[in-house]
């Protein structure tokens, strides 16, 4: 049977089909789906870890034991999970183990834009890149099988337009695992990394590599079409998709493996083909290697941009030239009013967020829907550099101000965050005697990737009620002593709560409370007005609630007066049908002009 | 490669407005039909007010998920600016089917920008008659839901393609659709149809 589907859900369907029983994630764009669609196999242990060095534990252990085993990740994960991933490539496996690492390449939604295929030759693993839904669940059971072979971890590189693009896919039914589940401690010097271990595994790596580069010339996704025999292409992946889609006529050498290369394979191309060209996205990884065997490469990265995405077009125009014909410009996009991501009406960090703003602090933020609040009008956001480092920040800045910075210096993270690598840099804030504030907002659940549960939340991946942290307790265990809880819609008090505790010369954490997520399905208790609206009579258009970025509150030329005579150019107006009565530009209006509606 | 053509359809609008239905609603006609699909959405945020845009391509074998700019056959927009955001992707000889919807972007609600006046006549002046615009939420609304504008659309767009029987369509709403808004939907899908 085929069906249409969405790269991560043909992973997850590969995953499924290749005998996976346990699966462990943290979510990030763009490879959320992929657990989420596990979520619906009952033969799948599949859960959201707390971060990607735990999921990757979580997997390996699983492996160990003898299960097929997978975890998932975008592609700065793989940064946190490379800690137990650099060494898991010595120890090898036991049931196939699969990592998915999925690239973002144009930034879409991340904070940098890495190419993962470095990771495989840095770690000597074997890495698959499909170029589409069904490569994707195709290339997911050959990874199992692989790392079965080979007695290693293999990475499956995904990438924005694989991951989140659908096509056609053929099911077919799941095969239980051959490898029998069972733990056996006779097999500890190939599991405790020790020097005298790790020396035995070393040679055993080199070997694999050398049997790996071996099977790369046979792998049967390794795949040559010889057309044009005076250019051909070699890709892999999206880019080959689109190269092909650009050049149909040319000849292709289209990578499904992309380490170790397939040397002779490669030589074979080169030998048939006259003028050969490397496509790729970002690194001049092939081309690098490739040139290195003493290749001559005719065209890579001297003409194929090494930032951002390739498409069709982008590739066409690199290769053609002067030849490339632009198609007509009827309007210039940069002339039309965009539609930046915003936070959603009445979500509890905008109102967290007008607070700090108004306090004048400088905030070390972290990622998360949070860090939208860096645009304006708010900018009340000062860094985003990755998961958990707003804590370490603004403890360092404290000990570089000193006393000056007394006041003034704060870090934000949201739970989920918090929860992923904020933990570690309390206690160090505690322990070395730092003065920051870190401001945890509860909203309970993982906003920007989609509402997925964590362990802050009560619920696990599969839904079923789970153990939910207790964040008090737990950096009250870390040693902080100042410990208070804010309800963000409550400005007034909220500011209070938040001088307070940055002027105070000790160390301490600020807890959400009331700011569930407006997206959050579970707990539908909504605010004590259905909404606001703004009195015209009273409305002198000063546009202080502006300065909010509400996405309900939009600004209307009128020039005249309100009732009581005071001239005004304009008033705002509230959208009833998006506000859901936060109540929070009411407290900004300075003339009660905004009210409570029924 | 003549005999591989390969259609290219782009689906532009704002989240929320059920751009992605629309979507699937085309992956199970064109793949129905036996034709070798592929679709990619385009979202930063899309749950945020953000822009949503979907490529779909269908043909006998479709290799890129993402159109190549300037070749877009045919354009189903939800939105008036989002149907102009991509006036340059088009094809001189697309086909256009945009819903008379006006969504302000946030500049424009700030005051700091202006929504752009005279979106079908711009689009006009390049692709003459090829342009429909589609009065969607005034004729959901008439049949009694606001939120079968998406559907009255994908009616309206069902014209571009002869070939495609009228029960493809209607088995594809059904097949995606809650059962108890099956009857809205067709009629929405009918309405939409009438209109070119
Ligand atoms: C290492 C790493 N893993 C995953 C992500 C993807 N990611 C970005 S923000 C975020 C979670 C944000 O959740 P939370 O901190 O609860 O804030 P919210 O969005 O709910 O406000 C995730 C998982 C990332 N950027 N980096
Ligand atoms: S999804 Fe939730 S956390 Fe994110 S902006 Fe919307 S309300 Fe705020
Ligand atoms: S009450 Fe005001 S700030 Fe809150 S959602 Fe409504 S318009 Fe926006």
């Amino acid at each position: 049977m085929k069906k249409v589907l969405q790269g991560n859900e043909a992973i997850a369907r590969g995953a499924w089909e290749a005998g996976v029983t346990v699966a462990a994630a943290y979510p990030g764009t763009p490879s959320s789906e992929i657990l989420a669609e596990i979520a619906g196999y009952k033969e799948i242990a599949g859960q959201w870890s707390p971060n990607e060095k735990v999921a990757v534990e979580v997997a390996s252990g699983a492996s160990i034991a003898g299960a097929r085993a997978l975890a998932c990740m975008k592609h700065v994960g793989m940064n946190v999970a490379a800690d137990p991933f650099m060494t898991l490539a010595y120890t090898g496996i036991k049931g196939g183990f699969v990592i998915v690492v999925a690239d973002d390449p144009n930034v879409h939604s991340s904070q940098n834009e890495q190419d993962s295929r470095n990771w495989a030759r840095f770690a000597k693993v074997p890495m698959l890149e499909p170029g589409d839904a069904a490569e994707c669940k195709d290339f997911t059971k050959m990874a199992f099988e692989i790392s079965e072979q080979f007695d290693t971890p293999v990475l499956l590189k995904g990438e924005t337009r694989v991951c989140h693009s659908d096509s056609l896919v053929e099911l077919t039914e799941r095969q239980e695992s051959k490898v029998a589940l069972g733990l056996d401690p006779k097999e500890a010097s190939k599991y405790v990394m020790v020097p005298a271990n790790v020396r035995v595994r070393r040679k055993t790596i080199e070997t694999r590599m050398k049997e790996l580069e071996a099977y790369a010339d046979v792998f049967s996704r390794n795949v040559m079409e010889i057309n044009d025999p005076e250019v051909g292409i070699i890709a892999a992946g999206a880019a080959y998709m689109y190269a092909k889609e650009a050049f149909p006529n040319y000849s292709f050498l289209k990578l499904g493996m992309v380490w170790p290369l397939p040397k002779k394979l490669i030589a074979e191309f080169f030998r048939k083909v006259k003028k050969v060209i490397i496509v790729e996205e970002l690194d001049p990884f092939l081309e690098t290697e490739i040139r290195a065997l003493g290749f001559n490469v005719y065209h890579g990265k001297d003409v194929i941009p090494n930032m951002f995405e390739l498409s069709p077009e982008i590739i066409a125009k690199s290769l053609m030239a002067e030849d490339y014909k632009e198609p007509e410009t009827r309007v210039d996009p940069n002339d039309l009013p965009r539609r930046p991501p915003n936070m959603c009406a009445g979500c509890p960090h905008r109102a967290l967020f007008y607070s700090l703003k108004k306090l004048g602090a400088f905030v070390f933020g972290d990622i998360g829907c949070y860090t939208l609040a860096f645009a304006p009008p708010l900018q009340a956001l000062h860094t985003t550099i990755c998961m958990g480092a707003s804590i370490g920040q603004a403890y360092g800045a404290g000990k570089a101000m000193g006393k000056e910075g007394l006041g003034k210096i704060c870090a934000v993270l949201g739970d989920s965050t918090f929860l992923h690598g904020g933990i570690g840099p309390v206690m160090d804030t505690v322990y070395n005697k730092g003065y920051s504030t870190t401001i945890i907002l509860d909203n309970r659940t993982t906003g920007m990737t989609g509402l997925q549960e964590h362990a802050g939340t009560g619920y696990t991946l599969k839904g079923e009620p789970a153990n939910m942290v207790n964040y008090e307790t737990l950096v009250q265990a870390l040693g902080v002593k100042n410990i208070r809880k804010v309800d963000p819609y409550k400005v007034k008090e909220t500011m209070e709560v938040i001088k307070e505790e940055m002027e105070r010369d000790d160390a301490s954490v600020i807890i959400t409370t009331n700011g569930p997520c407006m997206l959050h399905r579970r707990e539908k208790r909504g605010f004590e007005y259905p909404f606001y609206a703004v009195d015209t009579d009273m409305c002198r258009g000063c546009k202080v609630c502006l300065e909010l970025g509400c996405p309900a509150i939009s600004w209307v030329v009128s020039e005249g007066e309100t009732k009581d005579g005071k001239k005004r150019k304009g008033v705002v107006s509230i959208n009833k049908s998006q506000c859901p009565g936060c109540g929070l530009c009411a407290q900004v209006c300075k003339f009660e002009s905004i009210k409570a509606g029924a | 490669m003549e005999n591989n053509k390969v259609t290219n359809i782009l689906l532009s609008g704002v989240g929320g407005q059920g751009a992605i239905l629309a979507s699937n609603i085309l992956a199970h006609v064109f793949v129905e039909a036996g034709y070798d699909v592929k679709k990619s959405e385009v979202h930063g945020m899309a749950q945020r007010g953000g822009d949503v845009t979907t490529h779909f391509r269908y043909g006998k074998k479709v290799y890129s998920p993402l159109i190549p700019y300037g070749g877009v056959d045919f354009l189903l927009a939800f939105e008036l600016v989002e149907a102009l955001r991509y006036i340059n992707h088009c094809k001189p000889e697309a086909r256009i089917v945009m819903n008379d919807q006006k969504i302000l972007p946030p500049a424009v609600n700030l005051g700091l920008a202006e929504y752009p006046e005279g979106i079908p006549a711009t689009f006009r002046q390049y692709f003459k008659e090829n342009v429909h615009v589609v009065k969607g939420q005034e004729i959901a609304l008439s049949l009694g839901n606001a939120q079968a504008a998406n559907v009255v659309l994908v009616g309206a767009f069902s014209n571009f393609f002869p070939e495609i029987a009228r029960d493809l369509w209607i088995g594809a709403l059904m097949d995606l659709l809650p059962k108890k808004i099956h009857d809205l939907n067709i009629k929405a899908f009918d309405k939409g149809k009438e209109t070119l």
